[in-house]
């Protein structure tokens, strides 16, 4: 085993060579290669036992999203440093952006695709709108100001009824249509699923060019120490907004996703606990990690509806009342808690930390080793 | 016309009065000094300059042009480097990416890439410890790179707080050394030290601050032979 490994040392330090310079093609191999692989697990035992070839396709669909919230919440609170515990607002507002224009509510019926930028954008102004009053603030005073944000978005959307449908939220949404090819369905899960993994591979290829510009080098050292990065030029002020705006477009355009494909938004799908399950999956992947977080997410996700799930159906078995009539889903919130506690206590790093790559400017390259 | 100059600098931390009216003048090529007691204003005239604190009123003028209310990062622009007070250098970047950060405003290019040389050349220390990262370092190289990054800045005038703060002496010795070296370059300073002794041997002029008003200004030779700072600061 030692002298296979030892064999394709070189190949892999030659590929990961390869992929440190050529990050986008990394991402896009990476993203086809799971994206295939998903389904195929999916199907081995005791995995293909649980649940149909086509229940797993929409949970790693679903998963994706969770898995975007945290790439996105990541670009705030672990490029940035700045703890945000109301992202699911962002959420949210791309969300209701889509089914406004895109359901039978107002008639209007604007196509799919454009509207997923739009979300983007309206996340991104929210993010500005939020961040300009807000990020004089440090540490737990913007946590407390985000977390009020948090709170805030979900109680308007609730009571502008006129706009937004109320407890009821919007239904009937616009599923995606590729004209003349496609139309995506409630019953076949593959084109959401397909999709998804194409608005990750988007995402993570933006993440990763904004974490290796300028822009990135910013929030590294705004991050460290504000004080020492204003004093070597850098505007922190406009540094965080564009962390704040990056992170609340990627949840504005998810946020468009997850109408479109739940067909109904509603104010109860953008609770406190949507913030915080973003934030556990953030931290337990690992803080700055994109890769990281994203695959926390994914594990959080899967453990809460699949696992937890099956907790419900393994107990119902045994015939005790009492556990019975324990509804193993509520857990999640008991799960997030653990998540987060035994994280801080043990791995403040996540399970992936994020690894400081030196990285260096193109120009100056004939200085380095 | 000075190369930098307060004229009457009040700063307050909310209902503190720390800056009572400080005015002092850096001229071009010059090692200014500012000594004073703990608390009393050094580290916030600095900081006053540099726009990390306001000033309430006042002036502050750079070749000139007035630069109080301009933000922080704007007067880096301008051409005043500080390395601020603690060293505070990015601890987890390496060596390099921290003097990068000195020129996060500049083009990257030829003329970058000739002052990280010239950075290296006046801190050897650091071009051997190019790629580790910063917070590993001994605080006398943690010094030398917080200097270094300032310079990377291509400042007009460096402002140095403590720089040979928690130093051995040797080092200290050391770091006064380069900061001649930097200035004899062409680089004005403004040196903020409770060594005063030292101070005063390296810099032209001193301005001696107490509670936030410069109490007396001096030729440095001249300073250091006033029985009443010998007293005070000295130790003699």
């Amino acid at each position: 085993m030692s002298t296979l490994t030892a064999r394709f040392a070189p190949l892999r330090a030659r590929s990961n060579a390869y992929f440190a310079q050529h990050r986008s093609l990394g991402v896009l191999v990476a993203v086809i290669t799971i994206g295939v692989a998903l389904p195929l697990i999916s199907r081995i035992p005791p995995f293909g036992d649980l649940q149909s070839m086509n229940a797993w396709v929409n949970a790693f669909t679903i998963a994706g999203i969770y898995a975007l919230l945290a790439v996105g919440l990541n670009v705030v609170i672990g490029f940035a440093g700045l703890l945000d515990l109301g992202y699911a607002a962002f959420f949210a507002l791309g969300g209701y952006t889509y089914a406004i224009v895109a359901s039978p509510f107002f008639d209007i019926h604007l196509p799919f695709w454009p509207m997923l930028i739009v979300g983007a954008l309206i996340g991104a102004m929210f993010g500005i709108f939020l961040g300009a009053p807000t990020l004089r603030l440090r540490g737990d005073y913007l946590a407390i100001v985000t977390l009020g944000f948090g709170e805030i978005v979900p109680i308007v959307l609730l009571n502008a009824d006129p706009f937004t449908g109320g407890t009821n939220g919007l239904g009937g949404v616009d599923k995606p249509v590729i004209p003349g090819i496609l139309e995506f369905t409630l019953i076949n899960p593959w084109p959401f699923y397909v999709l998804m993994m194409v608005m990750i591979a988007l995402v993570m290829t933006v993440v990763f060019r904004l974490q290796d510009s300028r822009i990135g080098r910013a929030w590294d050292a705004v991050r460290e120490d504000e004080l020492a990065a204003e004093s070597s030029g850098v505007n922190t002020v406009i540094s965080k907004l564009q962390a704040f705006a990056v992170g609340a477009a990627i949840a504005g355009f998810v946020g468009v996703f997850n109408a479109a494909k739940l067909t109904i938004v509603a104010p109860d799908q953008f609770k406190f606990v949507v913030s915080i399950s973003a934030v556990a999956a953030v931290v337990l992947g690992g803080m700055g990690n994109p890769v990281g977080v994203a695959v926390g997410a994914f594990v959080i996700y899967l453990v809460q509806s699949i696992f937890l799930k099956q907790l419900n159906t393994l107990v119902d078995n045994f015939n005790i009342p009492v556990l019975q009539e324990i509804d193993f889903l509520e857990f999640q919130y008991v799960l997030y808690g653990i998540v987060l506690v035994l994280m801080m206590l043990k791995r403040p790093q996540g399970i992936f930390p994020a690894k400081r790559r030196i990285r260096i400017f193109k120009d100056t390259v004939g200085g380095a080793k | 016309m000075a190369l930098l100059e307060l004229k009457d600098v009040h700063t307050y931390y909310g209902a503190v009065h720390a800056l009572r009216g400080v005015s002092l003048k850096v001229e071009e090529g010059e090692i200014v000094t500012l000594i004073g007691s703990n608390g009393a204003g050094k580290t916030t005239t600095l900081r006053t300059i540099s726009g990390l604190q306001r000033a309430r009123s006042g002036s502050i003028t750079l070749n000139g042009k007035s630069i109080e209310t301009a933000p922080a990062h704007e007067i880096v622009r301008l051409g005043i480097g500080h390395s601020p007070e603690g060293r505070r250098v990015f601890t987890r970047m390496s060596v390099r990416e921290n003097l990068e950060m000195g020129a996060f405003l500049r083009k990257p290019g030829p003329e970058v890439q000739a002052d990280f040389k010239k950075i290296f050349d006046l801190f050897p220390r650091l071009k051997e410890r190019e790629f580790q990262a910063a917070g590993t370092m001994s605080g006398g190289e943690q010094q030398m790179l917080a200097i270094g990054r300032a310079l990377m800045g291509q400042p007009k005038v460096l402002l140095l707080d403590e720089p040979s703060m928690g130093l051995a002496p040797i080092l200290v010795e050391q770091i006064f050394d380069i900061i001649k070296e930097i200035n004899t370059r062409g680089t004005a300073v403004l040196l903020v030290e409770q060594n005063a002794m030292m101070a005063l041997g390296i810099a032209n002029r001193g301005y001696i601050l107490q509670i936030g008003e410069v109490t007396l200004e001096d030729d440095c030779k001249k300073l250091a032979s006033n029985p009443k700072v010998k007293e005070a600061y000295l130790g003699v």
